[in-house]
């Protein structure tokens, strides 16, 4: 073995090293760590500056309303100049409400398909096309909602639905095509694919030895089925209100929809309606004065407020299922 | 009818639902995609690619200066928010030991949740009420929207590189810094561009943070202290203005965002199933 | 004997569990000494203070001394990275860099402590594959990627890699316990002929090897150094009823 170049030198003299080091040095290691920490910790510099500023922008609004703020019914930025939001957040809600009613069945029907039961080999490009729902842009779903789906139910859906159940008063009324029953629809397409997509990994969670003793036990696949889903129950819970929480911030193709008619309550579910994201996405830019725009950031803040409450509380179901019967999985 | 057909025809009903709940999710998916490219179909040409937006009443014209808008806007975004990511991604996988990691990434989460549009009014009250509506607060808008995506998918491109790995470079004399720079980001580099990728797809798509940061403008790009034009929200504007020609070219910006977004959606899938 | 690692006191914990229960021992130069002993009763524990990979565990203690060339490693303001380049290590399970080719693996050590001449690397390359019996199999493709390759070449690449930053001491977590038995033969045949200019600390718990290839070998019985002595001595005549029975195989 021949002997290598000197260029290796440094890397003999240990001793020298050791000596050399004075105690209190900073070390690469403890630089990197602290670099990457203070990014990682901007985070809550951001929520933190994004809840200081709107409550700072709404604050000439809560003073000047205060909590009446979020029970009043009157929004009349060009006379009277009083805002109230109620309209707003009975709007949000129910068309939230809706998507769910549709959705969430729908959602429940491709989450078992997908894990109960496709056979594997579809299963991943079945997948993958609901995951594709999911990154299409809310302003194509608007744009979509607009030219197609509102045609299509003014001409072939509305008129029958009108027909068979107008003794209703919520399926009375002139149709238009847009409106709440129409907003929540497309709310419902939006949050599909991410509710099924987490009601899979829920199903799929399940251990086996629970369909297996059902089977053993002589039960058909939709009675294994409905074991599967109950298993994941609370799960299941979480993930309806994960997608509560989605279709609550949805904004753009809520807006171009459902017709933005500030009022108290629909006259149906064909009639317009307004929404807390919807209003801010018009108004703003058409905001002259102070209070108008401090009104509108109020709104902001409402929401912000509610979709912190249902994130929050879905991932603390979600994850709490998922360890649990990851869990059970493992025995 | 005994108890066990009343069963079996329930079985055999809810096989029929399970599949019809498949089928009516991927209807409107077949149908955006097949009513984009036809309506867009007549507006697509060279000019629609190179001309900007034209003025009411005045025939042809494109979205170039859409583009030209959106590719500086998102990539100002991307500017500030890939490092973000990046560095608190590599923070939760390297240190989740430490008691500030999970803190943060429950806050990460928490920040995934909250709408568009409420980032984007921050974005307004912080940025847009000082300085105007301009590129900087919406590129700051999308930034944030970025930050947990590219954060999550670092943590777990990183959280996939072997024990074994880092080992084998420490062992070397490797400090664990450079290990964490060259070895583990080495070997997670595929994932993590996927996640940069998909990140910025998403932010490409989003229309409501940039119309209340930036607004619509018509014109080119003309300082980072005015506003852009931009893809998305000129769906938005196009789709519901009363101009038979800006509604084709709503459906045109829709064609091309749809074929960016998903192309990005399609390219991440493949390679990150090219690992397995 | 010419004292490369002198262990002294040597006590090691997880948490409160403690795993080494002090150990004494001086481990000679260029000599092949092998640490034997039942499944998960320290073994892999001790070799890991030698080169203080224990502590990166979180959680991990160590207490007592370790002095290599007469210095302690342990000593207050000693950086635990110059003492890894210094004594090297191999482990159970191959563990090439992935996405790195044969060469970019070898020369990992040295372009990440910041050698920058190209001849220099390409030198430390060649040697470091020639001594660790791989440079025939893989000198016409350098550029492959190091995962390509078999298991008892991965493992010899791996002994390359370590080799490059010319270690004084090398560590050896049971390296053949994942492979088969010739490319077991051929690391036995290139552990002989490093120990002509290296120290060689092996883990093992197949005691034919350890008979094969070691000078010396260390018997471990949870935690404790029950016996140590030169390898003939140790499994002819061992000294301690346990190691006897270690020996006949009455357990392990």
């Amino acid at each position: 073995m021949q002997n290598p170049p000197r260029a290796f030198s440094f890397f003999h003299n240990l001793k020298a090293k050791i000596v050399a080091l004075p105690r209190m040095r900073l070390k690469g290691d403890d630089v990197f760590k602290l670099v990457c920490a203070l990014f990682a910790s901007s985070i809550f510099m951001i929520l933190g500056l994004m809840v200081y500023e709107l409550v700072r922008g709404s604050w000439l609004s809560i003073r000047t309303f205060g909590l009446n703020f979020i029970v009043g019914t009157k929004w009349d930025p060009a006379i009277s100049r009083v805002f109230g939001a109620l309209p707003l957040i009975l709007g949000t809600l129910v068309t939230s409400a809706i998507a769910l009613v549709i959705g969430v069945p729908i959602s429940l029907g491709i989450a078992l398909a997908l894990s109960e039961y496709m056979p594997k080999k579809f299963g991943f490009g079945v997948s993958f096309l609901v995951e594709l729902l999911a990154a299409v842009p809310s302003v194509i779903y608007g744009l979509w909602g607009i030219f197609v789906l509102i045609p299509f139910l003014r001409n072939h859906v509305y008129p029958h639905l009108q027909s068979a159940f107008g003794f209703l008063p919520i399926f009375s009324g002139p149709i238009y095509g847009g409106g709440v029953l129409t907003g929540g629809i497309v709310l419902a397409i939006m949050i599909i694919p991410t509710v099924s997509a987490v009601m899979r990994d829920l199903f799929s969670s399940v251990p086996n030895s629970q369909r297996e003793a059902m089977i053993a036990l002589g039960a058909t696949k939709w009675e294994t089925s409905k074991t599967v889903v109950s298993y994941a129950r609370s799960g299941v819970v979480g993930a309806i209100i994960l997608g509560l929480g989605r279709a609550v911030g949805e904004t753009m193709a809520i807006t171009m929809v459902i017709g933005n008619k500030f009022q108290v309550w629909p006259s149906s579910l064909f009639d317009a309606w307004y929404t807390m994201s919807a209003i801010i996405a018009n108004e703003l830019l058409e905001a002259t004065y102070d209070l108008y725009v401090s009104a509108l950031i109020h709104v902001g803040l409402v929401l912000l407020f509610i979709s912190l409450v249902i994130n929050i509380l879905a991932r603390l179901i979600v994850w709490r299922t998922l360890r649990l019967t990851r869990g059970i999985a493992r025995e | 009818m005994d108890r066990y057909k009343l069963r079996v025809i329930k079985d055999r009903l809810m096989k029929v639902l399970v599949y019809l709940a498949l089928f009516l999710a991927l209807v409107p998916l077949f149908s955006i995609l097949f009513e984009v490219f036809r309506r867009s179909f007549s507006v697509i040409s060279l000019d629609f690619f190179i001309r900007p937006t034209p003025t009411v009443g005045e025939v042809g014209g494109g979205i170039a200066n859409a583009i030209q808008g959106t590719l500086i806007t998102v990539g100002l975004a991307s500017l500030i928010g890939v490092p973000i990511g990046l560095m608190s991604g590599i923070f939760l996988s390297e240190y989740s030991e430490s008691k500030l990691s999970a803190a943060v990434r429950f806050f990460h989460d928490v920040l995934n949740g909250i709408p568009s549009i409420v980032i984007g009014i921050f974005a307004y009250a912080m940025i847009t009420l000082s300085i105007g509506f301009s590129v900087i607060a919406a590129a700051f808008a999308l930034a944030i929207i970025m930050i947990p995506i590219v954060t999550r998918t670092t943590e777990e491109a990183l959280k996939l590189v072997p024990i074994s790995v880092r080992e084998a470079a420490i062992a070397l004399g490797i400090p664990r810094w450079k290990t964490t720079l060259t070895v583990v980001l080495g070997s997670a580099k595929k994932a993590i561009v996927t996640g940069v990728l998909l990140s910025i797809a998403r932010i490409s798509g989003e229309s409501a943070p940039v119309l209340v940061t930036m607004g619509f403008w018509r014109w080119w790009f003309s300082g980072l202290n005015r506003p852009a034009a931009n893809l998305a929200l000129n769906v938005f504007v196009f789709g519901t203005s009363p101009f038979e020609n800006w509604v084709a070219l709503a459906w045109g910006s829709a064609l091309l965002l749809l074929m960016i977004v998903l192309g990005i959606s399609v390219l991440a899938r493949i390679l990150t199933r090219g690992r397995y | 004997m010419v004292v490369k690692l002198d262990i002294q006191n040597l006590n090691a914990w997880f948490g409160s569990k403690q795993v080494l229960k002090n150990i004494s021992m001086k481990i000679e130069e260029n000599a092949v000494t092998a640490i034997i002993g039942p499944s998960g009763c320290g073994k892999t524990t001790f070799i890991r203070c030698l080169n203080r990979m224990h502590e990166i565990t979180p959680g991990a203690r160590v207490s007592g001394k370790v002095l290599f060339n007469g210095m302690d490693i342990y000593s207050d303001g000693v950086d635990p990275v110059t003492v890894r380049k210094k004594i090297g290590m191999v482990f159970q399970k191959p563990n090439p860099f992935p996405m790195m080719s044969i060469y970019d693996n070898v020369a990992a050590g040295l372009k990440l402590n910041g050698v920058r001449d190209k001849k220099i690397i390409d030198m430390a390359v060649k040697r470091s594959l020639e001594l660790a019996y791989l440079w025939d199999e893989v000198k016409d493709d350098l550029n492959k990627s190091g995962a390509s390759l078999s298991g008892g070449q991965q493992q010899r690449l791996c002994i390359a890699r370590a080799l490059a930053v010319e270690p004084e001491v090398l560590l050896m977590d049971e390296p053949c316990s994942a492979l088969d038995p010739i490319s077991t033969a051929k690391i036995e045949t290139l552990i002989r002929k490093l120990a002509e200019d290296h120290t060689i600390v092996i883990v093992t718990h197949n005691m034919q090897q350890a008979a094969r290839i070691s000078d010396y070998a260390a018997f471990l019985y949870f935690g404790e150094l029950i016996e140590y002595g030169p390898t003939k001595q140790i499994f002819n005549s061992p000294e301690h009823e346990l190691t006897k029975r270690y020996i006949t195989g009455e357990f392990g």
